[in-house]
């Protein structure tokens, strides 16, 4: 079977589906009441803290943990019951998990070979798999020979060699040093658009989350924060903990003062300002500062407020401050100038209304 | 799914109808039923049935055809699957009930139900019965599998399934006939006064000799025995275990193996040294009196006799528990504690020890249930000093048999034992400070201050030179003519028990080679049994979730606490009699061997496991794989180190054991350590030591070659496993 005729076959591959998904270990909640549909085809990730429920929600799609009540589809089908054994999905281990008895060729046919295809027909499978991944005639290797990026792409090759329906993967990166681990996530999100797979992704890493989604589910407490778009949630965060978590942000206090049709205007500090959209909120909510549009500078502009740099940190390519102020604490980085402020400057600090988004 | 549920339905229907149901003259099986069915004592279920007039069998075959309508009939899977258990349930707990109501002398509740021809009684279950267990068995696992439990595996459910009852069975089932033995009264019936009577007595309690009065009750004898020798092992183990890992003396390889002999030598062969040693005539004896006119004594015989043996005997297996203790002290704990001034005595003081606290507290407990439970020296040294293991054995081979007081006698032993087990479980289970955690934790272990370098150099030394003589005694005195009378050399008892006749073809005319080869085939079919179910036990315990999952370890664990006499007793007074009669067989040996020997394959099985990523089996399982297929061609595979540590452990123990096969040997199947108790009885030392020698020599031999392969599969798995974890 050749690439194309593989495309081709994919084409039928399945929506995940969880309906009022409860999951409780013990007394302890992993998920409170989880409903999400992932769209076939879509890479989506799980994004959140340790702790938050995204790697027990991408244990319940492969069948290694059973949901304590609601209901899971799979392609349309109700595979609340079914054991991970008869699921047509395949996951990519943090671990890799390879076989370490089975040589890399024994590896990716395994799944192959479980399910009764013939030896000779799943090696020839396999190495198509493995030269999808750019490893074409390791198969006699063992995985102990590999280094840790090829490792990580054989886990990879098993996986999709069995056309799951879905490929999940469970941060599959962390054990790769930061370099190789930009270049990977581009090889997965390569071939799982050739292949055009339905890939639930898990990470903590949101930068990584940013580069390789469709859709970015974000998780905090056992409970979805928000779902949508990279660009979503950095540009219309619903809450505090998106707006902190999808890039930095600094939350200052406002006041809301009223509605102007499309606009909502409020009071930071003494400064009145207008952001546009309407927002259900009242009198107490935050502004969020992303810390490259807040502006450094040594004189007074309109509607900046004076501040002290209290720490000051040269990176090469940008310059980040501390500085202390009537806004509190700001966290900001800054092109390198030629005079860069230092610890203890007095400064004043500015910014643009359009970068301003208001959260609860 | 279904189609397995179907299979074992119908090779119950089978084992009914075709295979002998009851025990026939020569074992399980006879030919005789198939030439001549209609024969009573060899019929198959269905034949006794119609011919024979057993109509209460009709029930159990009755339920499983009524499992077969059931598959047919259009119902909710889950229904299905829950009336299915009840039949199967139904089934099994009836063809339980039948066979312990209705024994060889007909029904002992309700004789007017059963009708005339159950008053003739049956014998034991045959394997046409056990084949029909077995069915049922496995059509209720699968059938709660079919229920959504253990997450739809049926070969998970019928692994668990099929451990619960052989636990049950072989484990609960005769320690259960020891409680009932101890409230039967002479005449029959049963009364609690008796076992009161019994228990309290002054023989078992007494504690006149802390007053200056005669002697101890029994029990109070074994507990004064069982705290000094876990006292004397811990802290010799712990001089031990310090010394191996803490000082740069030089022979260190050489006195480590010094430690691991005693483990495989049978129990009593270092209190049958000592008596060559120290005894009457022994060679110190004599030595000491010529020189120093040292009054020759029997001190030997009675509490320091068997107190010196079971030290020697037991402080390796206080130094291998410590040894790991020792070693999971984190050295950057002492970097710590160093680099804040303390020396090197306030860092042992206040920081290593106190760490080793709970190291320390289970060393104790294991020597105080081994001494507990030890048979072999007791029976060699005891002398006037009873315990309560040895005396359990006289209960029952002495001139006047009273198996109610033996049964009484074990119970107080399992109490004992089982408390001091319990206790090590609740107590100390979670309380571990070791503190390998899986990082790299480089940094260099303290030395020892100069105090505890002293105390450890002068414990172990003399110990393991101690421990040389004793083993080059057991050598010697294999080849002198008569220990202590006359020591010209001689091949003598050699030959006596392992002579060869070459004169007409090969002959083994030697006297030992009988038990010998009992020893050996009996040992090796019980060693793979015992690692494999060791190792799937283990399995189910790190890799499965299921209900009543401590109570199924708990029971799994606990014949590690029940002593070797206990378990005699307990097999002799339950399987002399119908439902399940084995005693005089070779399978009660193997099968005594296998629960006896089942927690160290559990054990080592866990802690393999635990080695073992998780997500090996989860990648296995979200391939397609189906748990069988996963334990077969991954984990099987992987576990081969923990396999072959298993089986060694299982074939020495099998050798060696004493206190459960003294009661179950017959003369058909004798083995070498009841053979060579019985030549020590007849004070014929020369061959007993000689026998023992051999043993010893067979069982190195064993264990090399295992390391062997171990030693070439370990070197090949660990750049394995590096590798794939790494990175």
């Amino acid at each position: 079977m050749n690439i194309s005729e593989w495309k081709m076959s994919s084409e039928v591959k399945g929506a995940v589906e969880f309906r009022n998904v409860v999951k409780k270990y013990g007394s302890v909640v992993a998920l409170k009441e989880l409903t999400l549909r992932i769209e076939p085809k879509k890479l989506v990730t799980l994004l959140g803290p340790s702790g938050c429920g995204k790697t027990t929600t991408l244990r319940l799609i492969a069948g290694l943990e059973s949901a304590t009540t609601g209901s899971i589809l799979i392609g349309g089908e109700d595979v609340t019951h079914l054991s991970a054994t008869y699921r047509k999905v395949s996951m990519v281990f943090q671990s890799y998990a390879l076989f370490p008895h089975m040589t890399v060729a024994e590896n990716v046919s395994y799944g192959l070979t479980v399910k009764g295809t013939p030896k000779r027909a799943a090696l020839e499978k396999a190495e198509t798999g493995l030269s999808m991944v750019g490893l074409a005639g390791f198969g006699n290797r063992l995985p102990s020979e590999l280094s840790g990026g090829q490792q990580q792409r054989v886990a990879v090759a098993r996986a999709i060699v069995l056309e799951p329906e879905v490929l999940l993967l469970d941060e599959p990166l962390s054990n790769l040093d930061a370099k190789l681990r930009r270049h990977v996530r581009e090889e997965i999100r390569q071939i799982q658009q050739d292949l055009g797979l339905t890939a639930v992704y898990v990470t903590h890493d949101q930068e990584e989350a940013m580069a390789v989604s469709d859709e970015i589910v974000v998780m905090k407490n056992a409970e979805i924060a928000q779902a949508g778009t990279p660009w979503d949630l950095y540009e219309r965060p619903a809450s505090a903990f998106i707006a902190d978590f999808i890039g930095d942000a600094n939350l200052v206090p406002c006041e809301i003062v009223g509605q102007n049709g499309n606009e909502t205007s409020m009071r930071v500090r003494e400064r009145l300002v207008s952001v546009p959209g309407v927002y259900d909120l009242v009198n107490e909510a935050q502004v969020v500062l992303r810390p490259h549009k807040i502006s450094v500078g040594g004189t007074q502009t309109p509607g900046s407020f004076p501040a002290e740099v209290t720490y000051a940190a040269y990176l090469g390519n940008q310059i980040q401050y501390t500085v202390e102020g009537p806004l509190g604490h700001l966290f900001v980085t800054s092109e390198v100038t030629a005079k860069p402020a230092r610890k203890g400057d007095s400064v004043f600090v500015n910014f643009d209304e359009q970068d301003l988004r208001l959260v609860a | 799914m279904k189609r397995t549920l179907t299979l074992w339905v119908v090779t119950g229907i089978l084992g009914f109808c075709i295979f002998p149901w009851y025990m026939t003259d020569s074992g399980f099986w006879s030919s005789q039923t198939l030439r001549d069915p209609l024969v009573m004592d060899s019929a198959s279920g269905l034949v006794s049935i119609f011919y024979h007039d057993r109509w209460w069998l009709f029930l159990p075959l009755l339920s499983l055809i009524g499992v077969l309508l059931v598959q047919c009939l259009p119902l909710r899977p889950v229904l299905e699957a829950r009336l299915i258990a009840g039949l199967a349930i139904f089934a099994l707990s009836f063809c339980a009930l039948q066979g312990l109501v209705i024994s060889r002398s007909g029904p002992s509740v309700f004789p007017w139900l059963w009708g005339e021809a159950a008053s003739s009684g049956q014998p034991g279950m045959g394997i046409g019965a056990g084949l029909f267990a077995l069915s049922a068995l496995f059509v209720l696992t699968s059938s709660v599998s079919h229920m959504g439990r253990g997450r739809g595996d049926a070969f998970v459910t019928g692994m668990i399934g099929l451990i619960v009852s052989l636990v049950v069975v072989f484990v609960f089932y005769p320690v259960l006939h020891i409680l009932v033995q101890a409230l039967q009264l002479p005449g029959g019936g049963y009364a609690f006064s008796v076992f009161a009577s019994g228990f309290f007595a002054s023989d078992i309690w007494d504690l006149s000799c802390l007053f200056g009065g005669n002697a101890c009750g029994v029990a109070i004898n074994s507990i004064f025995l069982a705290v000094s020798t876990g006292l004397g092992t811990t802290v010799l183990g712990l001089a031990f275990a310090l010394f191996f890992t803490r000082t740069a003396f030089p022979a260190k390889k050489l006195l480590r193996v010094l430690t691991v002999i005693p483990i495989i030598t049978p129990p009593f062969v270092i209190g049958l040294a000592l008596i060559l040693l120290f005894g009457r005539t022994g060679t110190i004896t004599e030595f000491a009196a010529d020189l120093f006119g040292v009054e020759k004594s029997r001190w030997l015989y009675g509490f320091w006799g068997i107190y010196f043996a079971q030290m020697l005997s037991f402080t390796p297996i206080a130094f291998l528990v410590l040894i790991g203790v020792v070693e999971g002290v984190s050295p950057s704990m002492e970097e710590a504690s160093q680099t804040l001034d303390a020396n090197r005595w306030q860092t042992f003081r206040f920081v290593s020890l106190p760490l080793m606290r709970p190291g320390l507290a289970n060393a104790f407990l294991l020597g105080f249930i081994e001494s507990l439970a030890d048979f072999g020296n007791p029976l060699v040294l005891g002398g006037n000093y009873d315990v309560l293991s040895t005396e359990i054995y006289y209960a029952i081979v002495g001139s006047v048999a009273d198996p109610a007081r033996a049964a009484i006698l074990a119970f107080t032993l399992l109490l004992l034992t089982l408390t001091a087990f319990i206790a090590q479980r609740t107590w100390l289970g979670k309380k571990s400070y070791a503190t390998v955690t899986g990082k790299a934790d480089s940094g260099q272990h303290a030395a020892l201050s100069p105090m505890v370098k002293r105390f450890c150099y002068g414990i172990t030394l003399p110990w393991a030179a101690l421990t040389a003589i004793v083993y080059s005694m057991i050598v010697f005195g294999s080849f002198v003519k008569l220990w202590g009378y006359n020591h010209s050399f001689t091949t003598e008892h050699y030959v006596r028990a392992f002579g060869i006749d070459f004169s007409d073809g090969i002959r083994f005319v030697g006297a030992a080679w009988d038990s010998y080869f009992t020893t050996l085939t009996i040992s090796t079919a019980a060693a793979p049994l015992t690692a494999l179910i060791g190792l799937a036990t283990a399995y189910l315990l790190v890799r499965q979730k299921f209900i009543g999952k401590s109570a199924f370890e708990f029971g799994t664990m606990l014949s590690f606490a029940i002593p070797g006499t206990v378990i005699g007793v307990s097999y002799i007074m339950a399987f002399n009699f119908p439902p399940i009669e084995l005693t005089g067989t070779s399978v009660i040996l193997i099968v005594v061997f296998v629960f006896r020997n089942m927690p160290v394959g559990v054990r080592g099985g866990v802690a393999a496991m635990s080695q073992l990523d998780k997500s090996l089996d989860e990648a296995s399982l979200t391939l397609g794989a189906n748990s069988f297929t996963t334990v077969r061609r991954v984990i099987a595979p992987l576990m081969g180190p923990a396999m072959l540590a298993a089986l060694t452990y299982s074939f020495v123990r099998a050798i060696t054991s004493v206190s459960a096969v003294i009661f179950l040997v017959s003369a058909k199947h004798n083995m070498a350590t009841s053979f060579i108790v019985g030549r020590v009885e007849n004070g014929e030392f020369g061959f007993a030591i000689a026998y023992s020698a051999v043993l010893i020599v067979t069982m190195l031999a064993a264990i090399l070659g295992l390391q062997f392969l171990i030693g070439q599969r370990r070197l090949r798995r660990t750049n394995r496993v590096e590798g794939a974890v790494a990175a």
